[in-house]
């Protein structure tokens, strides 16, 4: 029986690189795809707890994030190609002017 | 045993996928390796006994938002990305900080590490649905009964998605962009 603590650190782990791929990369593609790590790192903890408690709401709590997560990546990519129609550009350092 | 076996198998890819995810140059690459990363912890789910999650992941995840990830960059990828630098100005002190925020979850999470010990209740004190029901059946029961209000908000929540996708996305036609309401009589400025 692998004790909760280790799915913790694994959520932890992978937050964490989650963290470090918003912060550090300039492809505004990759950054949504960190930031969809850190969401399943919630997800694993949740889920933890849930087997760990033996109560289904923290399952309950994770489909919840799975819509958020499908909701906010269709609208961000629906973003991110109306930004691309402007300026041709995946980097997030050449997106710098309001309108012009 | 073998649920140790399987845990240290799906974490270990899950771990080294994702860290493949930030540091490769090829945007295609990223998503492929976001794929594995994603099919290890819907294994992650199946290991915490938790099934229908680990479809729900499964379909909605791997086969609905990356799938969208993928159409998006095949749209909208262009070549020189992979040829200039990828990292941002900022990335020590990003770092860094990520270094401070890993230190203190870690710290509180070895210091309590015993807490989460936690005795299981017996069955009859859970609040969800009782036991000898398959993981289904038990989280169908508690979407229904307990969580009926937030299941419809959800599902209003994907509603406004939608629209609010599609509108951001769509192309416009040519009468739209030339100011011309359509029905509207003298609509166009003149």
């Amino acid at each position: 029986m692998v004790p909760t603590y280790y799915y913790l650190l694994l959520a932890l782990a992978l937050f964490t690189i989650g963290v470090v791929g918003v912060l550090t990369r300039r492809n505004i593609m990759i950054i949504l795809m960190s930031i969809e790590l850190m969401m399943n790192a919630v997800n694993i903890n949740l889920i933890a707890f849930s087997s760990r408690l033996q109560q289904v709401t923290g399952q309950v709590f994770s489909i919840f994030v799975i819509t958020v997560a499908a909701a906010e990546a269709a609208v961000g990519l629906g973003i991110v190609i109306a930004m691309f129609k402007n300026k041709e550009t995946m980097n997030i350092n050449e997106i710098d002017l309001m309108k012009w | 045993m073998l649920e140790t076996i399987l845990f240290y198998f799906f974490a270990t890819i899950a771990v080294v996928s994702a860290i493949f995810v930030i540091t490769r140059h090829n945007v295609v690459h990223s998503a492929a390796f976001l794929a594995a990363t994603l099919l290890s912890v819907a294994g992650i789910f199946l290991t915490l006994h938790a099934e229908f999650l680990a479809g729900v992941q499964v379909i909605v995840y791997v086969g609905g938002i990356l799938v969208l990830f993928v159409f998006v960059i095949m749209l909208i990828s262009v070549e020189r990305n992979i040829f200039e630098r990828q990292y941002n100005r900022q990335w020590t002190i990003a770092l860094i900080t990520t270094a401070i925020l890993v230190a203190e979850i870690a710290y509180g999470l070895f210091r309590g590490k015993d807490t989460f010990n936690l005795p299981a209740p017996a069955a009859a004190a859970a609040p969800g649905a009782p036991a000898a029901m398959g993981n289904s059946q038990q989280v169908g029961f508690a979407l229904y009964q307990n969580y009926l209000l937030p299941f419809e908000i959800a599902s209003i929540l994907l509603l406004v998605a939608i629209v609010g996708a599609v509108v951001l996305a769509k192309r416009k036609t040519q009468a739209e962009e030339s100011g011309v309401v359509p029905g509207m009589p003298f609509s166009r400025d003149s």
